[in-house]
């Protein structure tokens, strides 16, 4: 099920303003995959070139390839909206819809697309959905208020439902615990730990004891200065660099000497 | 530290703390005055016109007066009533909607969500040259529109719903626009990326998001143009009796009918007639005014309502 991606010469623009320059690197299926960096370096905006979300926002492009199993990503006979299917994302702010319940907040992928679901598939996936979300049991009784009612952290984890519904085989996460409490926060982790069995997962952290708990593999990203464009330092097993990165800039920045 | 010690810097504490600053005082004092001042005298007109329009137009207005039309009265006869101006005000403004609510929303719509450089800043700028057009100009573009089709003597509802589109569409455009930018980004973001095209998250989630204060602006649009005069006069004309077909002939609509009943004056009833009262035209204009103001108070009320139906449940 889950998916290796392949990014190879990546170049990722603003409009004239690169952002990101050079990007290579490989994710394995199956695991977790963090990035790291000080603040503007472009980890989300490398994110967003994983699901086709960067060329959403006016003037953004990128060059250069991002291949799932094989498929480059920006092939000429590629339909972004199929890509977002199959590649989810949760977003750094909680952002469930206001005028949706809970419920439809989780079916919002299906109904959205008009697609025809019966009313027992419906609450089928959506107890599977939010059950792998670890969401049910504080919701399963008001499935029908509003999803602008939960807390932050059960609102972020809300939206990881409504990710998953659309039965993804990567899932995106930029900053998903910036919001959120020390213990929404290792809800969330925990849940990450028991996705990644499924899914394909990268996960954007300012949090480096988060990158070290819940990651397999972590890239770390730089940039040389302001204007400049951000570049992949490096990326490896997570124990690697945390313990004996092969960079001078990485050791720095884990161990608090910058950004 | 001792206990003397603790009281004389709680005291210096206080002293501190409850200072007044006298001057701030003053000004909020002085700023408060003015705000209610202001307030006040821009309640003094509104108050006024109710006042007098209540008073004036409750002498005539009664369930005869709203269900029969001018059809064959004449003099000062206490008689007739406004219901052809009722039914052609409503059925012209209502088809007005209908043509400019889709052109204004999807104008809006193009505005927020597809509209890039120079088109979209020539769109803008047309739609602010139409806010800024007499609306006397409105009826008279209608009007030559449709005289080119149908000669010089065309009169129709038709006509009349055109002319206050011309002048309803920039301000539904505007509020539209306005309350489409209100819904964050992030809502956008959320829907694209589970895999939703385009066009499907602008109606199912930016329209069905902005939809309580799109109805707001469309109300305020209605109620607008349900007073305007001098497009409905010069498209419409005035008739005595009822019309309902918009696409034939002239209609009498509520302004037209207040101005019309206040040109024709005092009656000149000749001493001891019988049923011949001097004012019945004013009293007529003052109880259609009075109309006027309650169906346009009757919309806003229909507004607030789906407002209230349709907006984001955010407390559970
Ligand atoms: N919508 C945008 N338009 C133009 N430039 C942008 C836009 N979003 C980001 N940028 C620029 O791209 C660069 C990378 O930004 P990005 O948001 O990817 O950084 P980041 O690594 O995610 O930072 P943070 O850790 O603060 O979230 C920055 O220089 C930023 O100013
Ligand atoms: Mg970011």
């Amino acid at each position: 099920m889950a998916q290796r991606i392949d990014v190879k010469d990546l170049n990722i623009y603003y409009g004239d303003f690169k952002a990101v320059a050079d990007v290579g690197m490989a994710i394995e299926p199956r695991s977790v995959t963090a990035f790291i960096g000080p603040s503007g370096c472009g980890k989300s905006t490398f994110l967003r070139t994983l699901n086709r979300m960067h060329e959403v926002i006016p003037g953004a492009h990128v060059e250069g390839t991002v291949a799932v199993d094989g498929v480059d990503l920006y092939g000429a006979d590629v339909d972004p909206v199929a890509v977002r299917r199959q590649v989810g994302m949760v977003f750094q702010r909680p952002n469930p819809f206001p005028t949706m319940s809970i419920e439809e907040n989780v079916l919002a992928g299906v109904r959205l697309n008009n697609k025809r679901i019966s009313k027992s598939d419906a609450a089928d996936l959506v107890e599977v959905s939010l059950r792998s979300a670890n969401l049910w049991t504080e919701v399963k009784d008001r499935l029908n208020r509003p999803g602008s009612g939960l807390s932050g952290g059960q609102q972020q984890r809300l939206c990881i439902a409504r990710a998953i519904a659309v039965k993804p085989q990567v899932l995106l996460m930029d900053e998903p615990c910036s919001a959120l409490d020390p213990i929404s926060t290792l809800a969330i982790e925990d849940l990450i730990s028991e996705l990644k069995s499924a899914y394909t997962i990268v996960i954007v952290t300012h949090n480096m004891q988060q990158a070290a708990r819940v990651s397999d593999r972590t890239a770390f990203f730089n940039l040389a200065g302001v204007g400049q464009p951000g570049r992949l330092v490096e990326i490896d097993d997570t124990g690697t660099i945390f313990s004996s990165p092969r960079e001078q800039a990485t050791e720095d920045y884990i161990s608090g000497r910058f950004g | 530290m001792t206990t003397a010690d603790l009281s004389s810097t709680s005291s210096e504490f206080r002293a501190l703390i409850t200072q007044v600053d006298k001057r701030r005082h003053r000004k909020d004092r002085t700023m408060r005055v003015l705000i209610w001042g202001a307030f006040v005298l821009a309640m003094i007109p509104l108050v006024s016109v109710s006042l007098t329009v209540v008073v004036h137009g409750m002498q005539k207005l009664d369930l005869d007066f709203l269900t029969h039309s001018m059809r064959g009265v004449f003099g000062g006869a206490d008689a007739g009533g406004i219901y052809h101006a009722i039914v052609g005000t409503l059925l012209i403004t209502l088809f007005a909607t209908l043509i400019s609510v889709p052109i204004g929303l999807l104008t809006a719509i193009y505005l927020v969500e597809y509209g890039r450089g120079s088109l979209a800043r020539a769109v803008t700028f047309f739609v602010d040259v139409m806010t800024g057009i007499p609306s006397i100009v409105a009826g008279l573009f209608a009007y030559a529109l449709f005289a080119v089709f149908f000669g010089p003597a065309v009169r129709m509802g038709v006509v009349g719903s055109v002319a206050l589109s011309v002048l309803m569409i920039p301000v539904v455009v505007r509020s539209s626009e306005e309350m489409l930018r209100l819904v964050p980004n992030e809502l956008r973001e959320a829907a694209l990326a589970l895999g939703v095209p385009k066009w499907l998250v602008v109606i199912k989630v930016v329209l069905r998001t902005a939809v309580a204060g799109i109805g707001t602006g469309v109300t305020i649009a209605v109620a607008r143009v349900m007073g305007e005069t001098a497009p409905l006069l010069i498209a419409v004309g005035t008739i005595d009796s009822i019309n309902t077909n918009l696409f034939s002939g002239r209609m009498m609509t509520l302004p037209v009918f207040i101005y019309q009943q206040y040109q024709q004056g005092l009656v000149p009833c000749t001493p001891g007639q019988q049923n011949c009262i001097p004012t019945i035209n004013y009293d007529r204009a003052w109880a259609a005014a009075l109309t006027l103001i309650i169906l346009v108070m009757l919309l806003n009320l229909i507004g607030r309502l789906i407002t209230r139906f349709f907006a984001p449940k955010n407390l559970g």
